[in-house]
């Protein structure tokens, strides 16, 4: 039977919810699964026990979730396996003695299928696609033992402020642009986020990110990140075809911008043409209601 | 310090992406192609860390067709000493194929530093630096938003989901490269007119088939046609009872 190494996540030693989607799409490749979780902080260290333990279970495919952690570990866990990665997967199934996968590129302007034949397969999969089943929540992964390298090693995590979401793992993403006029205004779209209560997180374009006004790890698109929220609210930005790409894969997209020919519009479900300084605000204040 | 760059050619991320006749690649008929993005900053990096040590190189290695000797232009035009093309019609489709050409060009030199960017803006594969540093047998630290270098030591941050983490690590190293971690310049008329006496060696390779082979470049799903609720904070209520009760998100 084909066995398959789902590798998990954990931060404060509780498994991320990233982690249950590993499982359910790994489930989806084989009925045999077995599950891995281990310290990653030594990263090469850790790499060096991930690669050992593929080898020595003959499994036909590893596993990994494409987070910050996932896409450090994978490529090196792979090239001590002699392969490389299909990275950033959005579908994966069995194929023969293959798999076939399916990989967003150019930022999710194409998506590219790709046959899998490398022995084993590494595979890592993109956050928020694959829905966890009820059966995941139930695994109780193995805890891998490492052996430190004593060469790269992670010293310390600075967490962010707390209540801050990252974009990337955010239900609900409030984007902004440079229709936003100035740095401080975004306190207009971190008031409707908060009032979607610790689920929403404040996105921006590139265009705001490089006039400094915003965090690159806020930035939504083709040099930022490429998101699948179930909502994203995009806010003064006006819709470049690089900005569209990042967030295209939202459930619902909904726009609000004073140009009623802005490119956004094009591919939002719902649109509000006006004046953001208006608009938002009453949102906010409708959003507090259902959610108070 | 000797520093060596990986860089790509990548199409511009304007480009609108129109599939090409064989259903499974880019059709590259008016697309505009510049230096991947996040290169740059490894670039930029790599210079800014042989100035500050007063001496050293940095040579620009680049996989890809003959066009991109103009990407490695670039880069020498930005300071870059010297540029070595590693010359194949198509890139490879498995990251691995590409890592194993790459570390061959890079072996056997004495490398204080090789750069790459995070992951190139067109295969989205965020691999080629751990998979060359694994063949290499350096240590790596991925999308590295800051760095300090002290003697044969350094600290880098990387973004995690909700932090930052601050990771040490010894030199030599191979380091990749996120947006944050320096301003790249803009290569002034004097570097472009210097970088076109400079060296760049162009090396025919051949690439193995690798173990992902692409089945078919697809368009994304349409979304559906949208509809503009209203104008003005007026047409909030009504976009709040469809957001509830047609698209069930709230």
């Amino acid at each position: 039977m084909t066995r398959v190494l789902a590798v998990l996540e954990q931060r404060d030693g509780k498994l991320r919810k990233v982690s249950f989607e590993v499982v359910t799409a790994a489930r989806r490749l084989t009925d045999a699964v077995d599950a891995i979780v281990s310290d990653t902080s030594d990263r090469e260290g850790c790499a060096t026990a991930i690669a050992e333990r593929a080898k020595a279970g003959g499994y036909r495919a590893v596993v990994f979730a494409a987070t910050a952690t996932g896409k450090d570990l994978a490529p090196r866990v792979a090239a001590k396996l002699g392969v490389g990665v299909a990275a950033d997967l959005t579908d994966v199934a069995a194929d023969g003695s293959g798999f076939l996968v399916t990989r967003p590129v150019y930022a999710g302007k194409a998506l590219l299928k790709v046959k899998v034949t490398s022995q084993p397969a590494v595979l890592s999969l993109r956050p928020n696609v694959f829905t966890p089943d009820e059966r995941a929540a139930s695994v109780t992964p193995e805890t891998l033992p490492v052996t430190s390298s004593g060469r790269v090693r992670v010293r310390e995590i600075k967490a962010a402020p707390a209540g801050t979401l990252d974009v990337a793992e955010a239900q609900v993403i409030i984007s902004g642009g440079r229709g936003l006029k100035e740095p401080a205004n975004f306190k207009v779209l971190e008031e409707l986020a908060h009032a979607f209560g610790g689920q929403a997180a404040v996105g921006a374009s590139r265009a705001v990110v490089d006039a400094g006004w915003r965090a690159h790890a806020d930035q939504v698109g083709q040099t930022g990140k490429t998101v699948s929220p179930s909502l994203y609210i995009a806010v003064g930005i006006s819709g470049a075809i690089q900005h569209l790409a990042g967030m295209r894969t939202a459930k619902v997209i909904v726009a609000i911008n004073k140009d009623k020919d802005a490119p956004i519009f094009k591919v939002a479900d719902y649109g509000v043409v006006g004046d953001l300084f208006e608009i938002v605000p009453k949102l906010t204040e409708e959003i507090r209601k259902l959610h108070g | 310090m000797k520093i060596a760059v990986c860089i790509k050619r990548v199409p511009d991320s304007e480009t609108r992406v129109k599939i090409a006749a064989d259903g499974k690649s880019l059709d590259e008929a008016g697309v505009k192609f510049v230096m991947n993005p996040y290169d740059e900053f490894a670039v930029e990096e790599a210079l800014r860390r042989k100035e500050k040590a007063g001496s050293g190189e940095v040579a620009v290695i680049c996989l890809g067709p003959a066009a991109a000797q103009e990407t490695i232009r670039t880069a020498l035009a930005m300071g870059a000493d010297r540029g070595v093309l590693l010359q194949a019609d198509k890139i490879p489709a498995d990251p691995f194929e590409a890592a194993r050409l790459i570390a061959a060009e890079l072996k056997g030199a004495s490398w204080d530093l090789i750069l790459f960017g995070r992951m190139a803006i067109d295969d989205y594969n965020h691999q080629v630096g751990p998979l060359v540093a694994e063949l290499l047998g350096m240590p790596c630290v991925t999308a590295i938003s800051h760095l300090d270098i002290e003697g044969a030591t350094g600290v880098a941050e990387r973004e995690i989901e909700g932090g930052i983490e601050v990771v040490d690590f010894p030199l030599p190293a191979v380091l990749t490269a996120d947006k944050g971690l320096n301003e790249p310049r803009y290569p002034a008329l004097k570097g472009i007119m210097a970088a076109k006496k400079k060296p760049l060696e162009v090396k025919p390779v051949q690439p193995g088939a690798g173990a992902l082979e692409v089945v078919a470049l697809m368009p994304p799903p349409e979304r559906k046609e949208g509809k503009i609720v209203g104008e003005g904070a007026g047409a909030v209520g009504e976009l709040v009872r469809l957001l509830r009760e047609e698209a069930k998100v709230l």
